[in-house]
């Protein structure tokens, strides 16, 4: 395809005739602050923050929704543009409950970051948060609108992403909110907490309910692996602070499988980690009841019943059972011990449950 | 699957077969949603229940439990007489189609309604659906496989497939999903009695003396050892006297439990190797924690065979230690030295005696995973399989005829059981049940009914129910759904309070040992109230 030129705050730019003023200014260097935006989902060019001046328009042009076009000239950070979003981000800033230090967001919210970037240092208008309840309805998520800057990256999310279909935009005008069908909770509606809608959210509306006060966002020490439940494979941060995983998110540019999508037992279901429940020492069975010991001394007694058994009834008389929850490498060598050591080719595992 | 996650996006049709997939692959329900609502493509959905991808089907067919030879049957039967089939991929790549289209003849529309209960009019819509498109991909789970023809389930799913040309292409394929983080790797690995990593025959006498030389002993065991089932079979006639259990629960995930509960107390030494006390922990002579995914290194395979790093997180709790480490040890303290510096060797040892893993390594899919086949480190991976060949060769068409299950409702026993998971619960819920928000959403047994069978029986909403079959009875909470159909009860089988598997049979496809738990006999009556809760 022909590429098309047009000049970028005085640098002439070439790129495809189906990029954005956003994505070529982006390549080309130039920092385009963007909130609504999400490189996941459709861009709707609704908040108004990515605004650049294209030379010959008299309005300002949401960058992340105008294509370019060859000869565009365009200004990135002119005083009228840093206004206009200065404006826009103060008006959201009064539209709602933005108090950080009470914000499990701080920290991780680019509403808090276009702040700081554009340099707002007190709102010129009265701060009215519309009192929505808090929903507090399940364990999973937490949904405060009063935090909510309608950006619509969850409803997009939901409906694009995952395509479950449970959030919209409702009501009117100012009265505009995300809502659930019928407007109720999360915990009533049809929502099966994937936790997309908590993934793009860029402020504190939408948040892992389990995780607060566990921690603040720099924290978090984050390792990416692989989801324990079935067999999609999600790639996964676990988010871990002071040796605990305190939470699990995604990001899309982990890329396949999922693409930093995760189902309600990957995001949510980690809390067996840390059980009390959890198995800790090993247990051997006197008298029918288990009673702890060292790894030594139970393993000193499995060698002895194993190689009894061995010995006396020949290794086909002992059976083993691997796991589909193992690693590759520990079913490795679990076929590799029950063949080369133990000498038998009893070993199976659930696969066909 | 023969082909990818992402693949599924690009087909034009999808026919979607026993996969609940929004409850059970959420994430790969996402992309068939996707490939409907933003693509355009049209979902034939086969199951019984009205789940929720129905609302995304162009095509809904609702057999009979048990019926699914009879409705594939059927589909190649109208492709066949409407001559939608790709001749010259049956003329290059196939063989055996002679027989089998001799044998379809017999399933015409009006008699597949006779077998199934699905109306002859959706046979011949759906087979002209998927026969028609470019590309079509199939997708299964264990409402093919679970079955004591599961064999035939599949090879039936391969035939239709094969008729239409749709294998080794890009939004093509027969695309089983596998229900377990590792299942697949499982299998890869050589945790099977007759084979050793990547599918080796321990029967070959070539391949037992090279593993044999590699592994350093003089020699293997020559003969194929037993399956699970002929393992607890051998436990009750006295042949097999201990088990090594690493991360199963088979006390409740695995069918006609009495049996196996049976088998394991004949035992003379049970060692289980768990995360949690399991029901089958409990019975053990010696439990040995181990560390679980958060707390070591590894790899999983998923179900589109890509190998993807596990990455330690944490420190294990307390005094566990990872599987491959207790393994290692054990091994050794037996008089088979192993010593691995970390599972990344062991990795390495794979690589070298497992053609189709021979180009991985943890650098190679340090970012990405790549999928096998991968036999070497300049490989880029595999993510259609089949596209020039088949691995034998040609394909097989196989000529299938209709069974019924064996166990069918009757006077006494006069609804289907059907057994699976839900959204909130993984397995036998040793994970999930323990998670707050799983069980703050779903926390009991809950049985589905329609209103139909409910009203007839007299069960109202929330009421305690008895389920009963020939092997065992349960107390399950009623729930009338409308995704239930008329005759059918679905159970799940995450609860060992409410243990479905007491109630399903241990018959078992003659091939593949698949038990058939996805169908039985059942009654339900409400339970008397002094058993109420």
């Amino acid at each position: 395809m022909k590429q098309v030129t047009l000049t970028i705050n005085g640098k002439s730019v070439k790129t495809s005739p189906r990029s954005t003023i956003l994505i070529a200014a982006r390549s080309a260097g130039f920092r385009i602050p963007t909130l609504c935006y999400h490189p996941r989902l459709a861009s709707v060019g609704s908040c108004r923050v990515c605004v650049v001046e294209i030379q010959g328009r008299g309005n300002l042009a949401a960058s992340c929704v105008t294509p370019v076009a060859d000869g565009m000239v365009v200004r990135t950070d002119s005083e009228r543009v840093v206004a206009a979003r200065r404006l826009v981000v103060e008006l959201l800033l009064a539209g709602g409950e933005h108090n950080c230090s009470l914000c499990a967001a701080s920290g991780d919210c680019e509403l808090q970051n276009l702040a700081y970037e554009l340099g707002i240092e007190k709102l010129d208008f009265p701060v009215e948060a519309p009192g929505y309840p808090r929903d507090t309805s399940n364990a999973m998520i937490e949904r405060d609108l009063n935090k909510c800057v309608l950006c619509g990256r969850c409803v997009r999310a939901c409906n694009e992403v995952q395509v479950n279909e449970v959030i919209d935009i409702g009501y009117r005008g100012a009265r505009a909110k995300i809502v659930t069908a019928f407007d109720r909770n999360y915990g009533d509606s049809d929502c099966v907490f994937c936790g997309e809608c908590v993934s793009v959210c860029p402020t504190g509306a939408l948040r892992e309910k389990a995780a607060r006060f566990k921690g603040r966002p720099w924290e978090f020490q984050k390792t990416r692996t692989t989801c324990v439940y079935c067999g999609t494979g999600c790639q996964l941060d676990v988010n871990v602070r002071d040796g605990r995983v305190v939470k699990v998110t995604s990001d899309f540019r982990h890329g396949p499988p999922n693409y930093g999508s995760l189902c309600a037992k990957g995001r949510f279901a980690y809390d067996f980690i840390h059980h009390p429940d959890r198995l800790t020492t090993p247990l051997i069975k006197e008298d029918d009841e288990f009673r702890e010991a060292t790894w030594d001394e139970a393993m000193d007694l499995v060698v002895l019943g194993l190689s009894a058994i061995r010995n006396q009834e020949g290794p086909d008389a002992i059976g083993v059972l691997a796991s589909a929850r193992c690693t590759n490498e520990e079913n490795y060598l679990l076929q590799k011990f029950t063949r080369a050591c133990l000498g038998t080719n009893n070993i199976d595992h659930c696969a066909r449950l | 699957m023969t082909n990818s996650i992402s693949d599924l996006e690009h087909s034009e049709v999808i026919l979607v077969t026993g996969s609940n997939t929004t409850e059970m692959h959420p994430v790969i329900s996402s992309a068939l949603k996707r490939a409907v609502r933003k693509r355009g493509a049209e979902l034939i959905l086969v199951d019984p229940r009205k789940i929720r991808l129905q609302r995304y089907a162009s095509a809904w067919l609702r057999p009979k439990p048990g019926t699914d030879v009879a409705w594939i049957n059927g589909l190649l039967h109208v492709i066949l007489r409407d001559g939608l089939q790709n001749d010259t991929f049956i003329r290059d790549r196939t063989q055996g189609f002679e027989e089998m289209a001799e044998l379809v003849k017999r399933y015409t529309p009006a008699h597949v309604e006779e077998i199934t209960g699905i109306p002859a009019a959706d046979i011949e819509r759906a087979g002209r659906l998927y026969g028609r498109a470019k590309k079509a991909s199939i997708v299964y789970a264990m409402g093919i496989t679970q079955h004591t023809t599961g064999t035939d389930n599949v090879k039936s799913l391969a035939n239709l497939a094969m008729l239409c040309g749709n294998i080794g292409i890009a939004g093509g394929g027969v695309n089983p999903l596998r229900g377990q983080n590792n299942v697949q790797g499982a299998c890869d690995m050589g945790a099977l009695p007759n084979v050793y990593s990547g599918y080796q025959q321990v029967g070959d006498a070539a391949v037992r003396e090279r593993m044999a030389l590699f592994w350093n002993v003089p020699q293997l065991p020559k003969v194929p050892g037993k399956t699970l089932t002929e393992i607890t079979a051998g436990v009750l006639s006295g042949q097999v006297k201990a088990m090594y259990i690493v991360g199963e629960n088979p006390m409740l995930s695995d069918p006609d439990l009495r049996h196996l509960k049976g088998a394991l107390r004949n035992l003379h030494f049970l060692v289980v190797q768990d995360i949690f006390m399991t029901e089958t922990a409990a019975m053990a002579d010696v439990v040995l924690p181990a560390a679980s995914f958060a707390e070591k290194d590894g790899t999983f395979t998923n179900t589109e065979r890509r190998i993807q790093r596990v990455r330690k997180a944490i420190d294990p709790i307390g005094d566990c230690r990872a599987d491959w480490s207790i393994i290692a040890d054990l091994s050794t303290r037996l008089g088979f030295p192993m010593s691995y510096g970390s599972p990344e060797a062991i990795m390495d040892e794979i690589a070298r005696v497992t053609p189709s893993y021979g180009g991985v390594s943890y650098r190679r899919i340090e970012g990405v995973g790549v999928q096998w086949p991968c036999p070497t480190p300049e490989h880029p991976g595999t993510p259609i399989l089949h596209k020039e060949s088949f691995t034998r060769g040609k394909g097989v068409f196989h000529a299938i005829d209709f069974e019924p299950p064996p166990e069918v409702p009757d006077a006494e026993y006069p609804l289907y059981l059907s057994t699976g998971r839900v959204l909130y619960h993984w397995h036998t819920g040793s994970m999930t049940r323990r998670s707050a928000g799983m069980s703050e959403r779903v926390n009991r047994c809950e049985m589905e009914i329609s209103a139909h069978d409910a009203a007839k029986l007299g069960l109202e909403n929330g009421q305690e129910a008895l389920v009963s079959s020939r092997r065992g009875q349960i107390a399950v909470t009623v729930t009338v759904s409308e995704k239930a159909v008329r005759g059918t009860v679905f159970i799940p089988f995450h609860f060992a309070e409410a243990a479905v598997n007491e109630l399903t049979h241990g018959l078992r496809d003659p091939v593949a040992k698949i038990p058939g738990i996805k169908v039985c006999a059942v009654k339900v009556e409400p339970a008397p109230v002094s058993e109420s809760r």
